[in-house]
């Protein structure tokens, strides 16, 4: 057949795309069950770092019994009981119409479109039952993609005891500096609420000035990742406000958690 | 035999290396290297990408109609790169994670497509695989370089292991915070070309235009 003709190029353009999309979507299929318990790991082990109790030599499986898995209704703050918190998806819920509010410009200061009406919160207690560690799952939108990550308090609901994102894709030493071990090191201590109630972490361009009262809310924003810190900060005071978990924990100050 | 081989090999190392000489996949080139761990992942992946793009292009060079070979050979690459993605998504999930968007833009790194057109679409398999293993390294070895410049001046460290201990951390050595940025690997790419040229002169091309000196007494 002329390797030149109309027919020969469409038919050998088929061949070669079929071959191709048969090893692509092996390789996808063969391998999502190995990816899917790396992201869970994954997860697993995000949710015990931020509050560090992840021990050398235990693997996540064993440290996560600590964690006591719950979810809360977003609006009100009360837990939902008829669902299984530990298989609860809340990434997969918030795509979802039926499981998710829309949320209006206006009030959309993470810029996530939409956020399902059931979170996720995983709770580490004492011996003695009382709340050590609240940790909350908290999302929004850098400079390129959406970063996923957790938010710990300690039991008071504002203490911050650290900040965390196990996915996003934000550019490689810059704005991927989130991931940066001295960085995060920051993150202890910090108060989330000011006096006034309003939730107050940000992350300050330039460095944080410790002289000013603002100085115990904000940590250093991150060189060169303008948008990524504009994001980070964003998504924090979405999350920790009126539409993200402040009923749940207003709920637990009031000793109702 | 084994001296074409050797030639197709070590060749791209300096001679005609795909970053300084050729001046392709600079992209990647700056984005990549702040760390030296990530750089060293990002050239395995690519030399493998290249050398087995090469070979699978050169295997059905034959059958490539010409009027669609630039696609086809981005078909072949881009399904490579998927697999490579999806291997390290699978066995090297940490890795997969700091190397983010980075896999995924092998698909657009200059040197897999232009060594598929220039090189294995006229010779045989086996030196195609050989010649996307040498263009593969010499990728690496500026990428190594700039790598280790980066992170030893802008980090203190080296494969994240502390060699100048920083002031941060009690010790003497203030890092130069420009060195983590994609900026300052321009300037180092722009040094080893300078120093490579000066070492081998041939590789200096001639000049475009010749600044013409006008004497005082032309004007007048």
């Amino acid at each position: 057949m002329n390797k030149d003709s109309t027919l020969y190029t469409i038919v050998a353009a088929t061949v070669l795309c079929l071959v191709c999309s048969i090893v692509v979507s092996t390789a996808a299929v063969k391998l999502r069950p190995l990816q899917e318990a790396n992201k869970i790991e994954d997860k697993k082990r995000n949710i015990l770092q931020v509050v560090g109790l992840l021990q050398e030599g235990q693997t996540v499986e064993e440290a996560f019994k600590q964690v006591e898995a719950r979810v809360v209704d977003i609006r009100s703050g009360e837990y939902a009981v008829d669902v299984d918190a530990a298989s609860y998806d809340q990434r997969s819920a918030a795509s979802d119409p039926a499981l998710s509010i829309a949320l209006d410009k206006s009030e959309d200061k993470a810029a996530i479109g939409a956020q399902a009406k059931l979170a996720s919160v995983y709770l580490v207690r004492n011996d003695d039952g009382s709340l050590k560690y609240i940790i909350l799952p908290v999302h929004g939108y850098g400079l390129w993609s959406t970063l996923y990550g957790f938010l710990a308090l300690e039991g008071d609901g504002n203490t911050v005891v650290g900040l965390s994102f196990y996915d996003h894709a934000e550019t490689p030493g810059l704005g991927g500096e989130v991931d940066n071990p001295r960085w995060k090191g920051q993150w202890p201590g910090k108060v989330a609420y000011s006096a006034d109630g309003t939730a107050s972490l940000e992350l300050a361009k330039g460095g944080v000035d410790p002289n000013k009262p603002s100085a115990k809310h904000q940590v250093d924003g991150l060189a060169g990742a303008t948008l990524t810190s504009v994001g980070v900060t964003n998504l924090l005071q979405f999350w920790l406000g009126d539409l993200g978990f402040r009923p749940y924990l207003q709920r637990i100050q009031a000793g109702q958690g | 035999m084994a001296d074409a081989a050797k030639k197709v090999v070590l060749d791209p190392l300096v001679n005609n290396n795909p970053i300084t000489l050729q001046v392709l996949g600079i992209c990647s080139a700056l984005a990549v290297t702040s760390n030296l761990g990530v750089a060293l992942i990002m050239c395995l992946a690519l030399t493998s990408v290249t050398a087995f793009s090469n070979l699978f292009i050169s295997m059905i060079r034959n059958q490539i109609p010409n009027s669609i070979r630039i696609i086809a050979q981005m078909a072949v690459i881009a399904s490579l790169v998927i697999v490579v993605d999806q291997i390290l998504k699978a066995y090297a999930y940490e890795v997969s994670k700091q190397l983010s968007v980075f896999v995924g833009l092998i698909i657009t790194n200059c040197i897999v497509m232009g060594r598929a057109e220039a090189f294995a679409m006229k010779e045989a398999p086996g030196a195609s695989f050989l010649d996307g293993i040498g263009n593969g390294l010499g990728y690496s070895i500026i990428l190594i370089s700039v790598g280790v410049v980066r992170e030893l001046f802008g980090a203190g460290s080296l494969l994240g292991y502390e060699i100048l201990p920083l002031v941060n951390n009690g010790g003497w050595y203030q890092p130069m915070g420009l060195m983590l940025l994609p900026p300052s690997a321009f300037f180092i790419i722009g040094l080893l070309i300078w120093a490579q040229r000066t070492w081998k002169t041939s590789q200096v091309e001639p000049r475009e235009y010749q600044i013409h000196s006008v004497h005082r007494a032309e004007v007048l």
